[in-house]
């Protein structure tokens, strides 16, 4: 434990430059619809996100209710299973995963916790929402044209998403397509400003070293999405291509419904290639802010300092640079040469290593702190566990041997579903719950709070747990039903049942989520300005919430890191990081050398 | 310009003195405006869309199995009589990778505050843009003339079609976004926005001479990918 605060410095540095001006609108319209404001953006994202998710939630239902009953209840045919396990993959992965982390999570917090007026380039940060407002109404737009929209899966693996007979073949996938690709216009419009803001518009004092980890994570994970991004942006061209010209890049020659097809010589692996080449960074894109969030919320809510910040900083670097050169792993089963499946092999379960660092030194901050178990702690706990119990499954199927038998079973559904769909949507609440009273001025209530929490939780692995052992049985994933399959035994049929049952669950405690998100907006306790007596500089602005600018009539000045938490021989349990050491206030020295042991 | 004063301690040498420099107060790069940090962060990102579509190509170049068009023979220009194997490329890239020098030209004269000087420089810049625009378009009509379609042509494999308008194509949207620019920054320079720091229409920024900079990064980029483009197109 450090004996004085850490790194604090007496003074902050000079000005390097002048002062951001912002367009202040006087219209309701400028203010709140064609809006340049960071803070108004990023609600309008998560907004577009959370409805656009409520879609695929329901989609998901919709498939675990064919699933679970498949002879009493036929809601849904065998194509629209297909399509909805497209849209609800894609949806879940693109439109409200990433918007939400970057657009919602990132708008807000980045400039108030860099200490900025608003984002670098207001205007195209507007853009950017609608953009990609445009890219969600395109995406929906597939349900209702001509046959519906694709069932291709959300790889969207060629040849077979742009021939016929597959569902959404004729207009579904063209749509879905068009509408990747102007996601990626405008989430490019966005990061460019996230980027540029973290790297060049903190305020006096805010060197990258005393960032908070959130800001850390996001940053990161918009740096990887920049790279990643334009390997989609290429694949989606081309397939568009080949889908309304004729070009045969990613179409070989082939048979269908009897006939030749008239396009050969292309190569479907490509597609792969380039899709994984963003897909696995996408992962990363979603769990690396999900990672500086939950740094955030366990030292805010354990009091404690960070354990290893700097060494979590690195990680964050190194798993974001990693990340691009495991991609095959998701091809072991595509026909590539065993020599490159055990180059990616190797690459794989190297990036473990950081990621796994990374689980220590949350685990180390907890260890011995003053744990408040506030809902976003609960939410932060928890996320600990479903990510570990994902990345454990993650180094079998990281293996190309048992992979190959794993691969295309529920094995898998249950890993990704741990590790990148319930992992960052429990940080996702924690940091709502954490964060509301922020952005509302009022705080959400806690005891529908912990119910959500429970539920979802315990929900989850109800959900997701059991579907390992169906893998294992020899599940395939995205079928419609399994019928007479001789290798499906009996009981999986209860098994999915079950499922079923704890995803209907889980469904409905996210309602009583969005009772409570209403309810506390008019009703909730009023918050104060930092209710959760955090450091960051996001609790000291002298609004709640925080107006146009930030920051009123002057920005403020950083002194130390984001962790001062417990400090011993300091009355309060934390130092924001605006005060200046002089004006930190001491404890009487008879106190003295008490709780400074950890 | 910002001064590029660092601040704390002085650097260790070496690579911890790098980290510690990007890593320190307020700017990771001093002395860098935003909008310069943008572009180059743009351009990192254009970079990989161009890589991959080259990758792109080569794999579909691989993988058919049909024989590829002789370059040399496809992109002949027919003069006085006879072929001449890529006379018309060699012109188009001389006059993209002369426009480069043209732009550096008009961010000199920017910074020297030369009002007309930097727009003249910048009109002929996009001139020069223009003029190989108008010959990509000269090229594709031949080539469609020729019978040769994104899904097909006359002497081979149809990736031949499709990779280069697609290649190409997406090359010359990037150069007429360019010359759009250059023609309105030119403007802008003319009436002396910039001088004036007037709020630009949309964003309502404040003009500053470091735009003319920013958009020749932009520019230089996009000839910088034309030489690929011309070496792995054109010359294999
Ligand atoms: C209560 C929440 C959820 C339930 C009940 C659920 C259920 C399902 C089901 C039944 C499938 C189809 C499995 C198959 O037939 O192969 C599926 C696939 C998928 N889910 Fe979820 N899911 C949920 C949340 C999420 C979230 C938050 C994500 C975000 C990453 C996500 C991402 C995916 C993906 C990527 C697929 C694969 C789609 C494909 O195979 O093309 N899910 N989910
Ligand atoms: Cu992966």
């Amino acid at each position: 434990m450090h004996e004085r605060e850490y790194e604090a410095s007496p003074e902050a540095p000079p000005a390097e430059t002048g002062e951001m001006e912002l367009v202040h609108p006087r219209t309701f319209i400028g203010k709140y619809i064609w809006s340049q404001d960071a803070k108004v953006i990023a609600i309008q994202y998560a907004v577009t996100a959370t409805a656009i998710g409520l879609v695929a939630l329901v989609l998901s239902l919709l498939m675990r209710l064919q699933l679970g009953f498949p002879n009493s209840l036929s809601l849904i045919d065998p194509e629209s299973y297909l399509q909805y396990v497209t849209m609800h993959g894609m949806i879940m992965v693109v439109y409200l995963l990433t918007a939400i982390f970057l657009g919602g999570f990132g708008n807000y917090l980045i400039p108030l916790m860099c200490g900025a007026r608003d984002m670098a380039f207001p205007y195209l940060n507007m853009l950017s929402f609608w953009v990609y407002l445009a890219s969600v109404l395109l995406l929906v737009a597939g349900f209702f044209v001509g046959d519906g929209s694709s069932g291709a899966g959300w790889t969207l693996y060629p040849p077979q998403a742009i021939s016929q007979g597959t569902p959404g073949a004729d207009g579904g996938i063209v749509l879905m397509l068009v509408s990747l690709a102007v996601f990626i216009i405008g989430f490019t419009m966005g990061g460019l400003n996230y980027v540029v803001t973290v790297l060049q518009g903190r305020t006096r004092g805010m060197t990258l070293m005393r960032l908070p980890l959130t800001v850390w994570g996001i940053f990161m994970a918009t740096v990887m999405a920049l790279l990643a991004f334009p390997a989609l942006f290429v694949a989606v061209v081309m397939m568009l291509l080949d889908r309304l010209l004729g070009t045969s890049f990613f179409m070989p020659e082939m048979l269908g419904m009897g006939e030749e097809g008239s396009q050969r010589g292309g190569s479907p692996l490509l597609f792969q290639h380039l899709f994984w080449f963003f897909g696995h960074p996408e992962v990363y894109i979603v769990a690396l802010p999900a990672f500086g969030i939950v740094s955030d919320l366990i030292a805010t809510h354990a009091r404690k300092n960070i354990f290893g910040y700097r060494m979590m900083v690195w990680a964050i670097i190194i798993i974001g640079a990693l990340s691009f050169v495991v991609w095959a792993h998701h091809m072991y089963v595509s026909g590539m040469s065993p020599y490159f499946g055990f180059l990616f092999a190797t690459t794989t379960l190297i990036v473990a290593v950081p990621t796994a660092l990374k689980v220590y030194n949350w685990v180390l901050t907890l260890w011995r702190g003053d744990i408040h178990l506030t809902v976003p702690m609960l939410f932060a706990i928890g996320f600990l566990f479903t990510f570990v119990n994902g990345g454990l499954s993650g180094l079998f199927l990281g293996n190309v041997t048992v992979d190959v038998p794993l691969s295309d079973t529920y094995f898998v559904v249950g890993h990704f579903h741990m590790v990148m769909a319930v992992a960052p949507v429990l940080v996702i609440f924690g940091a709502i719950y954490h964060w509301y009273p922020k952005i509302t001025g009022r705080m959400l209530d806690a005891t529908l709070g912990k119910v959500h929490f429970w539920v979802t939780f315990l929900g989850t692995y109800a959900i997701y747990y059991p579907m390992h052992f169906l893998g294992l049985a020899g599940v395939p994933r995205r079928y419609y039903a399994y019928g007479e399959t001789a290798f499906v035994p009996d009981s999986v049929q209860s098994l999915n049942a079950f499922i079923t049952i704890a995803a209907l669950v889980v469904a409905a405690a996210q309602l009583l989520f969005l009772f409570n998100l209403a309810w506390s907006l008019f009703r909730g306790r009023e918050a104060g300005p930092n209710p959760w007596r955090a450091t960051t500089l996001e609790w000291q602005t002298p609004h709640t919430p925080p107006r146009h600018g930030n920051f009123g009539d002057e920005l403020p000045l950083v002194y130390r890191w984001p962790y001062d938490y417990s400090v011993p021989g300091v009355k309060d349990d934390y130092i924001p990081q605006n005060v200046p050491p002089q004006a930190v206030e001491r404890e009487p020295a008879a106190d003295r050398g008490r709780g400074g042991e950890s | 310009m910002a001064d590029r004063r660092t601040s704390g301690p002085t650097l260790e040498p070496g690579w911890r003195g790098l980290v510690s420099d990007l890593a320190s107060d307020q700017r990771a790069f001093k002395g860098v405006p935003w909008s310069k940090a943008m572009m180059w962060l743009f351009l990192l990102s254009d970079i990989f869309i161009f890589a991959c579509f080259l990758v792109g190509y080569m794999q579909v170049r691989i993988t058919t199995p049909e024989p590829w068009p002789s370059a040399s023979e496809v992109f002949a220009l027919h003069l006085g009589g006879r072929d001449i194997p890529l006379l018309l490329i060699a012109i188009m890239t001389f006059i993209l990778i002369s426009s480069s020098g043209t732009m550096a030209l008009a961010v000199k004269c920017g910074y020297e505050r030369r009002r007309l000087a930097t727009g003249g420089l910048l009109i002929l810049t996009a001139l020069l843009g223009a003029s190989f625009v108008g010959m990509q378009a000269f090229e594709w009509t031949t080539l469609i003339h020729e019978g040769v379609r994104p899904w097909s042509n006359p002497w081979g494999a149809a990736q031949f079609g499709a990779a280069f308008f697609l290649i190409t194509g997406f090359h010359g949207t990037h150069v007429t976004i360019g010359v759009i620019l250059l023609i309105v920054m030119a403007a802008k320079v003319v009436r002396g926005s910039l001088a004036a720091e007037r709020p630009g229409f949309l964003t309502r920024r404040r003009g500053r001479y470091e735009m003319v900079e920013t958009l020749g990064l932009y520019w230089h980029f996009v000839d910088l990918v034309w030489v690929f483009i011309f070496a792995f197109f054109y010359l294999w």
